[in-house]
Formats: C-alpha cells, sequence, structure tokens
C-alpha cells in the first residue's frame, strides 16, 4: 500500500513537473517519473526482507528475486547519465521560453 | 580439440558471429574516443568497424535463412542468460541498416574534410555514431526484452548527442524536444517491462511467448498496449510524430539522414518483434490500422504543406511509416512480408533522400523552396540523384517503392475487411500526395528560375559518390527485388509461426543450448555487461 502510493505521487508530481516550460523543471519531473517506475520494477520482485541471493548460501526458497534489482541497478545507471546531460542541455541554452515574449 | 577442428565447426556454427555487430563498433567507440586527438585514425577506426559489422551481418543474413542463430551470451542458458538471435527479421535489418550506415559516415567523413569541421566536433561525432550502431545491432538482435529496452537506451543516448552536436541554440531548442520525448516513451517502455515481469517472471522473449498466453486476457492487452504505446512514440506513429518533423530536419545532414532511415525503423521492428511473438492473437489490429491510416494521410498532408526541403521530407517519413503499420496490422503472412520488404526499401531511399537533400543545402545555399532554383540546369547529377529516391518513394513502377506499396495493396484486398479496403485507398492517395509533394519540391527547386543564383561550386566528390552508392543501393533493391521478396515472405512465415523463435532458443520449451548448471538458476551476470555500455556514452 505505501509502495502503490508513493509510486501514485511520483508519478502525479513527474508528470505535473514535466509539463512545465522550464528546463530544470522538466529535469526534476523526469528524475520523479524514473524513481516511481524504478519503484514498480523493484515491486515486480518480492518486496517484503529476504536472504541475499547468493548461490551457496541461500535457500531459494527465502532469497530474493535478483533479476529486479539488477534492472533498477541499470535503469538508475542509464537514468543518472541522461540526467547529467538533459542538465548539461539546461546549461546551454539559457532562454528556455520561461518568459512571456510579449 | 585440433585447429582444424576448430576452423570446422567456426563455419558450421555461425553463433561466434552474432555478437560482432555489438561488440565490434562499441569497442571501436572506446578506441576512437581514446584517440580523440587523431581525427585521421578515428575516422579509419570507424570505417573498418562499420566494414566489419556489414560483413558480419551479410554472414548471419546467408546463415539465418537455414534457422535462426542463437547465442547464449557468457553461455549461460535461455531463460537465464540474455540471449541474442539472428533470425531472417532482425539480420535483413541488420544488413540493410549496417550498409546504410556505411554509406552515411563516407559522406560525414567527405563533408568534414570538405569544411575542415567547423562546428562539428568530430572528436564526439566517431565513438557517438559508433555507440549508435552499436545500438541499433543491439536492439535487431536482442531476444530479450531488457536488452531490448537497453539496446534502445544506447541508440537514444547516443543520438541525443549526434542531434545536439555542436550546441547552436536551434538544435539544442530541437534537441531538448526530441531528449524529453524519447525519455517519456522510455519510461513507458521500462514500466511495460515491470509489469510484464511481475505477470510472468521472465523478461526473455521465448519464454515469454510460451508464459503469456496463460495470464488474464485483460492483463495482457494492458501489456500489449503499453508496449505499443512505447514504441509507437519512437516509430512516429500519429498521433505520437508530432516531435519528429520538429526535431530531425535541423541537425547535420548525415544525422538526419541516419537517424530517418534506422531510428523509426528500430521502433517499427519492435512493433513486429512483439506483435507477432509475445501477442499473435492480433488483438491490437484494429486499433493499428486506424493509427496507419491517420499515419499515412496526416503525414503525407503536412509534408504538402511544407515549403522547406528537410520538414517536407520529414513530413513524408513519418507518412510511410504507415504504410509499415498497416502490413503489420493485418496480420496475414502477405501483408507482414510486405511490410518488411517495404521497411528495407524505406530504410534505403529515405536516407538516400536526405543526404541528397544536404547536397541541395550545400549547392543551392538553402533548404526554403521560394530560394532554391534552377538546380537542374547547374547540378544536373545532382538533378538525378534527387529525382531517383524521391520517384522510388513516391512509388513509381518499376521502382522498389512501387513493388513494396503493391505487395502491401495486394495483402490488403486479400484481407477484404471494410477497414483494409479503406486503408488500401488511403494508401493510393498517400502515393499520389507523395508524389504531388516531391514534384512540388523538384519544380521549384530544380526547374524555377533561380530568385537568386548560387555561387558556382563544386560539390565534393565523395559526398556525391556516397550519396549515388546509396541510391544505387535503393535502385539495386529493385534488381533483386524477386530473391528479396521471397526472403521477406520466408521471414514473415517464420514470425507467424512463433514455434520455430521459441525452439530455436529454448529447445523442449525448456532450456537453451548454453551449459549453465542448475545451481546458477539465480545469477545477475547477464546483466552486468549492460552498465559500461551506457557509461561509454556520455
Amino acid at each position: 500500500m505505501t509502495l502503490a502510493l508513493s509510486i501514485g505521487i511520483l508519478v502525479a508530481g513527474g508528470v505535473f513537473m514535466l509539463l512545465q516550460r522550464g528546463m530544470i523543471r522538466i529535469v526534476l519531473g523526469f528524475i520523479m517519473l524514473s524513481h516511481a517506475v524504478n519503484l514498480i520494477l523493484m515491486s515486480a520482485g518480492v518486496t517484503s526482507r529476504r536472504d541475499a541471493p547468493l548461490m551457496a548460501t541461500a535457500d531459494p526458497a527465502t532469497a530474493a528475486d535478483p533479476l529486479p534489482q539488477a534492472f533498477v541497478l541499470t535503469a538508475i545507471v542509464i537514468a543518472f547519465a541522461i540526467t547529467i546531460y538533459m542538465l548539461t542541455l539546461a546549461v546551454a541554452r539559457s532562454d528556455d521560453d520561461t518568459e512571456d515574449p510579449s | 580439440m585440433t585447429p582444424p577442428d576448430l576452423l570446422w565447426l567456426s563455419l558450421t556454427d555461425l553463433s561466434w558471429v552474432v555478437p560482432l555487430p555489438v561488440l565490434v563498433p562499441l569497442s571501436a567507440a572506446g578506441l576512437a574516443l581514446a584517440l580523440w586527438r587523431h581525427p585521421k585514425a578515428q575516422q579509419i577506426i570507424s570505417v573498418v568497424a562499420l566494414t566489419v559489422v556489414l560483413l558480419a551481418s551479410l554472414t548471419l543474413l546467408v546463415a539465418a535463412d537455414q534457422g535462426p542463430v542463437v547465442l547464449d551470451v557468457g553461455n549461460w542458458a535461455a531463460p537465464v542468460g540474455i540471449d541474442l538471435v539472428a533470425d531472417r527479421l532482425s539480420t535483413l535489418m541488420l544488413t540493410v541498416s549496417a550498409a546504410v550506415t556505411l554509406c552515411v559516415l563516407i559522406y560525414s567523413l567527405a563533408q568534414g574534410l570538405a569544411d575542415g569541421n567547423r562546428g562539428t566536433p568530430v572528436a564526439i561525432f566517431h565513438p557517438t555514431y559508433l555507440v549508435l550502431s552499436a545500438g541499433v545491432a543491439n536492439a535487431f538482435l536482442s531476444g530479450d526484452l531488457f536488452n531490448l529496452y537497453v539496446g534502445f537506451e544506447m541508440l537514444l543516448a547516443a543520438s541525443y548527442v549526434l542531434l545536439t552536436l555542436g550546441g547552436t541554440g536551434e538544435r539544442i531548442r530541437a534537441g531538448t524536444i526530441y531528449v524529453v520525448v524519447s525519455l517519456v516513451s522510455s519510461i513507458i517502455f521500462l514500466l511495460a517491462i515491470g509489469l510484464i515481469y511481475a505477470a510472468t517472471g521472465t523478461v526473455n522473449l521465448a519464454q515469454l511467448a510460451i508464459r503469456l498466453p496463460e495470464i488474464d486476457p485483460g492483463v495482457q492487452l494492458v501489456l500489449q498496449l503499453l508496449l505499443l504505446l512505447a514504441f509507437a512514440i519512437k516509430a512516429a506513429i500519429f498521433p505520437l510524430s508530432a516531435w519528429l518533423p520538429d526535431s530531425y530536419p535541423t541537425a547535420p545532414a548525415p544525422v538526419t539522414a541516419v537517424f530517418a532511415g534506422l531510428l523509426t525503423k528500430v521502433g517499427v521492428y519492435a512493433i513486429i518483434r512483439t506483435q507477432t511473438l509475445l501477442f499473435p492473437d492480433g488483438r491490437a489490429d484494429t486499433l493499428l490500422m486506424v493509427a496507419a491510416l491517420l499515419t499515412m494521410v496526416v503525414g503525407i498532408l503536412g509534408a504538402v504543406a511544407q515549403n522547406d526541403i528537410k520538414r517536407l521530407v520529414s513530413f513524408t517519413l513519418v507518412s510511410h511509416i504507415g504504410y509499415m503499420i498497416f502490413g503489420i496490422a493485418l496480420s496475414s503472412e502477405q501483408g507482414l512480408g510486405a511490410s518488411i520488404f517495404y521497411v528495407a526499401h524505406h530504410i534505403t531511399v529515405q536516407t538516400a533522400l536526405f543526404l541528397v537533400v544536404g547536397l541541395v543545402e550545400r549547392r543551392g545555399g538553402s533548404t526554403s523552396l521560394d530560394q532554391l532554383g534552377g538546380l537542374a540546369r547547374l547540378a544536373p547529377l545532382l538533378a538525378v540523384l534527387f529525382f531517383v529516391p524521391a520517384m522510388n518513394l513516391a512509388g513509381i513502377p518499376p521502382l522498389s517503392g512501387f513493388l513494396g506499396k503493391a505487395g502491401l495493396l495486394q495483402a490488403g484486398v486479400a484481407d477484404g475487411g471494410p477497414l483494409a479496403l479503406t486503408l488500401v485507398g488511403a494508401g493510393v492517395v498517400t502515393s499520389l500526395l507523395t508524389l504531388y509533394a516531391i514534384v512540388k519540391a523538384w519544380n521549384k527547386a530544380f526547374w524555377q528560375v533561380a530568385p537568386v543564383e548560387p555561387a558556382p561550386m563544386r560539390l565534393p566528390r565523395a559526398m556525391v559518390g556516397s550519396a549515388a552508392s546509396l541510391v544505387l543501393l535503393g535502385v539495386s533493391i529493385t534488381v533483386v527485388a524477386g530473391p528479396m521478396y521471397d526472403y521477406t515472405q520466408r521471414a514473415a512465415a517464420t514470425l507467424r509461426d512463433p514455434n520455430q523463435y521459441i525452439v530455436s532458443v529454448l529447445p523442449d520449451r525448456a532450456r537453451g543450448a548454453g551449459v549453465s548448471s542448475d545451481l546458477a538458476e539465480d545469477t545477475p551476470d547477464a546483466e552486468l555487461p549492460d552498465e559500461p555500455v551506457e557509461e561509454e556514452d556520455e
């Protein structure tokens, strides 16, 4: 329930920010959206506390599913790189239409 | 094993060739980045790498005709490890895209030599271009949904950099829109992957094809539509196409050309792959047909209204995506085969057209149709180079555009439904309107008296040469259309029967051909190679 609520709030905030005109706000919106999706990926595995999935020690019945965690890890790395790139875009373009020209 | 045995093995089992189209450009990108002080060395590395990719793709194209070539990456068996699968569809796409990227690379080299690289930092261009090519190859070869996502991200990250190359105001404005739209589509794709994994417990395409039919039909539909939405943004299908004509024309000519040829087609490829393999019952067909209809008509009306030759060609690109979606939506072997043929034809023609438009801009000093003129007299060779792909795009017989369209229309008539027949009509109208838009561009740019006589100049020979070779490639598709059409029909037949794909990845529908032991069931090992890949981009 907490997870679903957090995802909902993050998506709502992310979509709102993404629809703003300033580049920095768009970047913030993107960060929120990607966090929301990361939480969804996490919840695709089991979210309750489980053992580390190490072959030698763990029992498959109690070990966590490592695949969603690997997905999230990859997604975080990608989102991080893209965020930095978007921030450079925000810097490179001083005029981002935030002011009304009239 | 003795060396002759190894040699024999390497000739009979070609699975070692499968990763080359991804690995070679990626390693070359790292090497090119390390040698950023030596532009000459960078150029040699890029050309050699892409030539190797082309040769590897051709090898796979021949090999895959006997059946899919599968590689378990790191020798982990299929559902656990990541698979690269080269079947008829992916190798055909791979070969055409490799040929096109090589031509565009040579064009851009010539442009760089002629311009002294003003405003385009070449040190960045080559590594990014190679990463783009690796990402495209990875997307085509991936047998795993998450790896497909990684391939998309690789090519997108590279395309962000290429689109904003030089960092001029206009490019950054267009680039920002492109980046934000692509990000939204990536997030939807990732969301779909998360939900698919939650519903089925796998992201391996072959295993998904087995497991998806077992889950609730409502959930299936949600997953199908989410994937379609993500890919439709990438493929620029109306109403998700507005970003394309706005962002493509601002980039340098070779970049626009390669984007127009490849990026949208990767989206189309992903739609074909997921719709045929994962959701073969075609529940989204009506939706796709309506989308195809609107894409064709709205796209071409946009093209008719344009007064800038680059924007005009960008709108025709959107419009012709509609034809490919039409073929997919028919859900018949004939329609799918024609659609695949059309994709291969369209990659070469659209890229060639953008390269030639780059030459027109150079020769005439403008892309506005009001300021261009008299080019047929000033540059007759350029006029021929424009005329051939333009007529090919409009679908004038006997060129390949006509053959692809005729195949699609036949498949539409064979389907016989009212919506399919409407689409046949719309296809003919779109074809005529394409001809109208192209003739308008031709009249103004090549035949009208030049408002301002452009200064006499010679176009760099290598630029004309590479553009001409791409035009010739487009024409040669016409020459080999018979065998090629058979090939695409066979590819479609494979796609319509997902069992062949599944069995080649998971023999006995259980486990792949790799040698991982049962103990290693839950290793995340296969994810690891993905991360360094992403870091190289920025």
